[in-house]
């Protein structure tokens, strides 16, 4: 029973982690670039439903709502005026840029908010469930995380595989110039990615603050970077790749934590990583390319 | 008047001058071919006419509106279409998705669907495949996906780059008779070709690009029978 406690934990923690693998993935897979600055979103979105909903007191909904309207915007400011001038740049430039993104984002919150952390009010008002005579708890906080991570994976997956946008991304994705060539607007496919990607991220924000309720300017930067491991992990450029490898991430975490060593998880974590990196470079789901010439 | 015309236009890489202000112009239901050695700018012209490169100097006029500054992305929904060197078809997606893919800009389904269904009458081989991931065709196939592709926007001129690379003998005059039966439905066709011997037996009027310049221009039937393009182009 204790195992099954950890296992709906690690859940949990995992379904966050593949929320925000899902932005890193898809800007990468259509934008070709690592967004370093993902993982700051997550935390804007904490700090956004902390204003509106525990400072201000006003519903839940309306704290969300401004969350996720809010980042999507960042997100596309942020494509607009930070990557895009430099389409076409050397892949470093972008990513110096994107850790450059990452620190003012940190230290915007930090003029702003301040380096005390804030104690968030959970946005998740679901019961929590006893199992077995009281042996088995699942927070209000869990159920809601997994079935987030579930819908997200399902919208997505129809949204990438069966509309029209998202066959342009799939084409973007693949080749730029003949994109083009079909009338796909590239700029508009990039932005519109970035904008799911950090839309993902405020909720992924929400539900982060809801299981650990301490927001900080640097709340975004750990589980950024975890969630990054999680999607080159499942491969990055695919969607269930990252939702896989979020979830195995926070299992092995919570698991770790539980019967190994609580300081030893993160290492643990990396070591898993560079196993699997070792083994299938390309990680679980990377793409297998067949090609004719 | 000319349904694409191309004046003075001049392409720079870097300082590298690629296209050094050719001219050239094609009319409604033309078949012309663009012939020249490797690297004499035939592909680079092409690329700046559906406006994937802009050109330094000189304008693109289509169906009498400039097009000189507007973005590739739009240029399709105008009517010109593009089938690229080396096919490009989206290797990862299927035969179906790419002929959808070849018309993104268009709105009204049914009109799709009669497209699509004249794509399958033209190219019987990919409807067989139709749910086949593309990157799993044989080279012939890809050039004919690339093609229907094309042909799904519903474009009055259709510009091909290289149909015939890499195809046996045997695949480079299938292809060559679908070009014909292109042209027969109405089609405008703005060809570049290695093949040199080919692309002149189908084409009417021909512009020789030698780097950068237009050096020989006229019928497709006197260019080929002219003693330099002979030498230069046709091996004999």
């Amino acid at each position: 029973m204790e195992f099954l406690q950890f296992f709906i934990s690690g859940l949990s923690l995992g379904s966050i982690y593949a929320i925000i693998a899902l932005g890193y993935t898809m800007v990468y897979g259509i934008a070709k670039m690592l967004n370093f600055a993902h993982g700051d979103v997550i935390m804007v979105g904490g700090y956004l439903v902390f204003t509106v909903s525990t400072s201000m007191g006003l519903p839940v909904w309306i704290g969300m709502t401004a969350a996720v309207v809010g980042c999507t915007a960042l997100g596309v400011l942020i494509e607009r005026f930070a990557y895009r001038p430099l389409r076409g740049a050397t892949s470093l430039a972008v990513l110096i840029t994107a850790i450059g993104v990452s620190y003012l984002l940190q230290n915007l919150a930090l003029l702003i908010f301040g380096a005390a952390p804030k104690s968030f009010t959970s946005v998740v008002s679901v019961p929590a469930l006893t199992l077995a005579g009281g042996a088995l708890t699942i927070t209000g906080e869990s159920l809601v995380t997994i079935a987030a991570c579930i819908v997200i994976m399902i919208v997505l997956t129809l949204f990438v595989n069966k509309t029209k946008p998202g066959r342009a991304m799939h084409a973007v994705s693949e080749d730029r110039g003949a994109a083009q060539l079909m009338g796909v607007n590239v700029n508009g496919t990039i932005a519109l990615t970035f904008a799911i990607g950090s839309a993902l991220a405020a909720i992924a924000g929400a539900l982060l603050c809801s299981a650990y309720p301490t927001l900080t300017p640097y709340t975004g930067a750990m589980p950024g970077i975890k969630a990054f491991v999680a999607a080159v992990f499942g491969g990055i450029g695919s969607i269930p790749g990252a939702m896989i490898g979020g979830i195995l991430l926070g299992l092995i975490e919570s698991l770790s934590k539980a019967y190994i060593s609580s300081e030893m998880a993160d290492a643990i974590v990396f070591l898993v990583l560079i196993i699997v990196l070792v083994v299938k470079p390309t990680g679980i789901f990377g793409k297998k390319i067949s090609e004719k010439v | 008047m000319a349904l694409l015309e191309v004046k003075d236009l001049e392409v720079h890489y870097g300082v590298i001058k690629a296209i050094k202000g050719i001219s050239f112009e094609v009319n409604q239901g033309e078949v012309i071919a663009l012939i020249g050695a490797n690297g004499a700018g035939k592909t680079t012209t092409l690329h700046t006419v559906t406006g994937l490169i802009q050109p330094s100097h000189g304008q693109i006029i289509f169906d009498g509106k400039d097009i000189t500054k507007i973005p590739a992305h739009k240029i399709v929904g105008m009517g010109m279409a593009h089938v690229p060197e080396g096919r490009r078809i989206f290797q990862q997606l299927t035969v179906l998705e790419n002929l959808k893919l070849g018309a993104y800009t268009r709105k009204d389904k049914n009109l799709i669907s009669a497209t699509l269904k004249m794509v399958y009458e033209r190219f019987p081989r990919l409807e067989e495949r139709k749910n086949q991931v593309a990157g799993t065709l044989s080279g012939g196939e890809q050039q004919m996906l690339a093609m229907g592709r094309a042909l799904m926007s519903n474009p009055r001129i259709i510009l091909m780059d290289e149909p015939s690379m890499g195809l046996s003998p045997l695949l480079v005059s299938e292809i060559f008779d679908i070009i014909k039966v292109i042209s027969e439905g109405g089609t405008t066709v703005l060809l570049v070709e290695q093949n040199a011997q080919k692309a002149l037996s189908i084409a009417d009027r021909a512009y020789v690009l030698e780097t950068g310049n237009i050096s020989l221009s006229g019928k497709a039937s006197d260019l080929i029978n002219d003693e330099s393009v002979r030498k230069a182009y046709l091996g004999a």
